[in-house]
């Protein structure tokens, strides 16, 4: 038994929104065949293989450790998330929140412990493009737009598709790319802004913004870093409403630490601290956990 | 899709191309059909000083590509300039045939004096136009690429990369400087008689040379245009604004660079080839530091990230130099330090800021952008 196989496979059989040019599919290929481990996998038939999620979580961590210099930032994590399912995280400072982003995105490698995407995809093993491009997004705290394009060009340039260098050169907008960017300036409402540049947006529309640059690479999970700081309470509600209508769509999951936006919108919460996970459940089950409240809540 | 589809939208685009057809048509007319003392006559000199103002304001515009679209501020261009005009120097050399001070019929006159015995094997062929021509581009082309392949993978950026296009092509200035290097040493290449079998010192033959100026500025400038209102050109942007975001939502922001920056050193590489002819003489000079800055100045005056602006730019300083050095022969250099204090001070944006503000105004309501469909 072992899910971490064919994860380059895994990746070729998904053709939907990620072609895999000729050349990434080699080296992928051969990346994979140069594991000791697995030096005869290449004989499997790549059709067997899929995202599979078919137990329900899109995203399986188990027994992960991490330490910087002595400190245990994430200490035996194990966490689910289901497809489709809208999650939040909450924790105190340093509980290791951003840091499991980190290591779901590639950008920090771990101690200890598996990450999967699906069942079959094995995290740990592909670089960070590489887990862009099957589809894991990441939003950070920080909106970063292109500030002197547009609305739409920002939306344009994030587009899935081939990126290299003469197809960018020779692109032209298809009917339905261009009906993709207004569905999504639809989801994020700036259908009004979609032709102003991006730079004279507000800080509230240029969260949006980023979050459907996001939804622009198709991907099946969404990791999004405090999507409300410096809000105010309109913007807030309008957030709320926008993660809300993913869920379904895209499996998303939400760290933030003001209470009453994590009220509005979470179904489920995971309380983390020190590394690990405190509690989780519904917010009122979170919220009357002796444990919580001390650590965090009640404060 | 047209050959002028990429001008849509650009206004000072249109105007300073109509402009260059205007004088393209009118010039070679009023010098070459109205007699000599009719107050209306264009002199030779005037044809030839337009044709270096032109092949300047194609280099300016490759300037304005990697840096007012890449970010790029390359203190170096003036390198790919100098070797695109070697190798146009390298043919015209061999051109003059047995017609040198020496009249060796196949050694250039510098090399009879060094007491070189045969051509070096780099001079090889040179005598044939289209494999000059293709050196005029392909040598600019891979001294950009291999250059840029090392910078922008150690991503390079910013200062760093000013300062080491700088070195560059001050280490090329000291190269050509050399005799050892077989390129004439602090003479350059020079005395040049005639090009593809037509006498350089002719009338009409300095109009003709005008004249590729001006469609070589033509195609560049629509060329560049081209890459610039493309997706590529958007992403170059992107890059400039905000590179590492770039890199993360998928582009390989390296070879974008790489692709624009060796594009824009081949279309320099010409306009050197087209200088070189018209002013007569090419020489380590054109790599020094300072040639590079001051295109660099043209662009900035003109007004950066529009193209059309550095054409005016160039122009504009390098008519202003001209008038200068025949009106104050003491004074020109403070009066062009002046200048470009003052554009500096007073239009950040350049000449081509005035214009936009102008447009802007008077079309209020946010332009459609129909133009990509």
């Amino acid at each position: 038994m072992s899910p971490a196989s064919q994860s380059a496979r895994d990746l070729m059989r998904r053709d939907r929104a990620f072609d895999f040019s000729s050349q990434q599919r080699a080296w992928l290929q051969f990346k994979e065949s140069m594991r000791r481990d697995r030096q005869f996998d290449f004989m499997v038939n790549v059709k067997d293989l899929e995202l599979d999620i078919s137990h329900g979580p899109i995203l399986y961590i188990e027994d992960l450790n991490v330490s910087f210099d002595g400190f245990k930032a994430i200490d035996h994590l194990n966490f689910y998330v289901d497809a489709g399912e809208l999650r939040c995280v909450i924790g105190p400072n340093g509980a290791g929140k951003t840091t499991m982003m980190d290591i779901i995105t590639g950008k920090t490698r771990p101690d200890s412990g598996s990450v999967y995407f699906g069942q079959k995809i094995d995290l740990l093993r592909l670089s960070e493009p590489e887990i862009a491009e099957i589809g894991i997004g990441r939003k950070f705290q920080k909106p970063t737009v292109f500030e002197h394009h547009t609305v739409f060009e920002n939306l344009e340039l994030a587009m899935a598709g081939d990126k290299r260098v003469f197809p960018t050169l020779f692109a032209r907008l298809s009917g339905e790319q261009r009906e993709r960017i207004d569905e999504v300036l639809g989801i994020i409402g700036l259908g009004e802004q979609a032709q102003r540049e991006a730079g004279a947006l507000s800080h509230g529309q240029k969260q949006w913004l980023e979050i459907g640059m996001l939804l622009m690479q198709n991907p099946l999970l969404l990791l999004v870093d405090e999507p409300v700081a410096g809000m105010t309470h309109q913007e807030m509600d309008r957030t709320a409403e926008l993660l809300l209508s993913l869920q379904g769509k895209h499996s998303v999951v939400v760290v933030e630490h003001d209470m009453d936006f994590v009220r509005s919108i979470a179904r489920r919460v995971t309380v983390l601290h020190q590394g690990t996970v405190l509690a989780e459940g519904s917010m009122e089950q979170v919220q009357n956990d002796p444990r919580v409240v001390e650590v965090y809540l009640g404060e | 899709m047209g050959p002028l589809t990429p001008l849509r939208g650009d206004t000072g685009g249109q105007v300073m191309l109509a402009v260059v057809l205007l004088v393209a048509i009118a010039v070679p007319v009023l010098n070459l059909a109205v007699p000599d003392g009719n107050p209306w006559h264009v002199s030779t000199y005037t044809v030839t000083l337009l044709g270096k103002y032109l092949s300047y304001a194609l280099l300016a515009v490759t300037v304005d590509l990697v840096w007012g679209y890449l970010g790029i501020l390359s203190l170096g261009h003036g390198a790919f300039f100098a070797l695109g005009g070697y190798a146009m120097g390298m043919y015209l050399m061999r051109q003059i045939g047995d017609r040198g001070v020496y009249g060796d019929p196949v050694l250039p006159d510098f090399m009879v004096f060094l007491n070189w015995k045969e051509l070096p094997w780099f001079w090889h062929g040179f005598d044939m136009f289209w494999l000059a021509a293709l050196m005029v581009v392909l040598l600019p082309g891979l001294l950009a690429f291999v250059f840029g392949w090392l910078a922008f993978r150690s991503r390079v950026t910013g200062v760093y990369l000013s300062i080491i296009t700088q070195a560059l092509t001050y280490a090329l200035m000291l190269a050509f400087f050399r005799n050892e290097m077989g390129f004439g040493g602090n003479n350059g290449l020079t005395d040049f008689k005639d090009i593809l079998g037509f006498n350089l010192q002719a009338d009409s033959t300095r109009v003709a040379l005008f004249l590729a100026s001006a469609l070589a500025l033509a195609v560049g400038y629509i060329a560049c245009r081209w890459i610039v209102t493309s997706r590529l050109g958007r992403v170059a942007v992107a890059i400039r604004d905000a590179e590492a975001r770039t890199r993360f939502i998928g582009y390989r922001v390296d070879r974008v660079k790489l692709a624009i920056w060796t594009f824009s050193a081949m279309l320099a590489g010409v306009a050197g080839a087209l200088y070189v002819p018209q002013v007569g003489i090419i020489n380590p000079g054109e790599f020094a530091p300072l040639n590079s800055i001051e295109l660099v100045v043209w662009v900035a005056v003109g007004g950066r990230a529009t193209l059309y602006g550095a054409v005016v730019g160039a122009v504009l300083v390098n008519y202003g130099k001209t008038y200068f050095t025949g009106a104050f022969p003491e004074a020109w250099l403070f009066a062009l330090g002046g200048l470009f204090v003052l554009v500096t001070l007073l239009l950040p944006r350049g000449i081509a800021g005035l214009f936009r503000l102008r447009l802007r105004r008077r079309t209020e309501a946010p332009a459609v952008r129909e133009a990509r469909a």
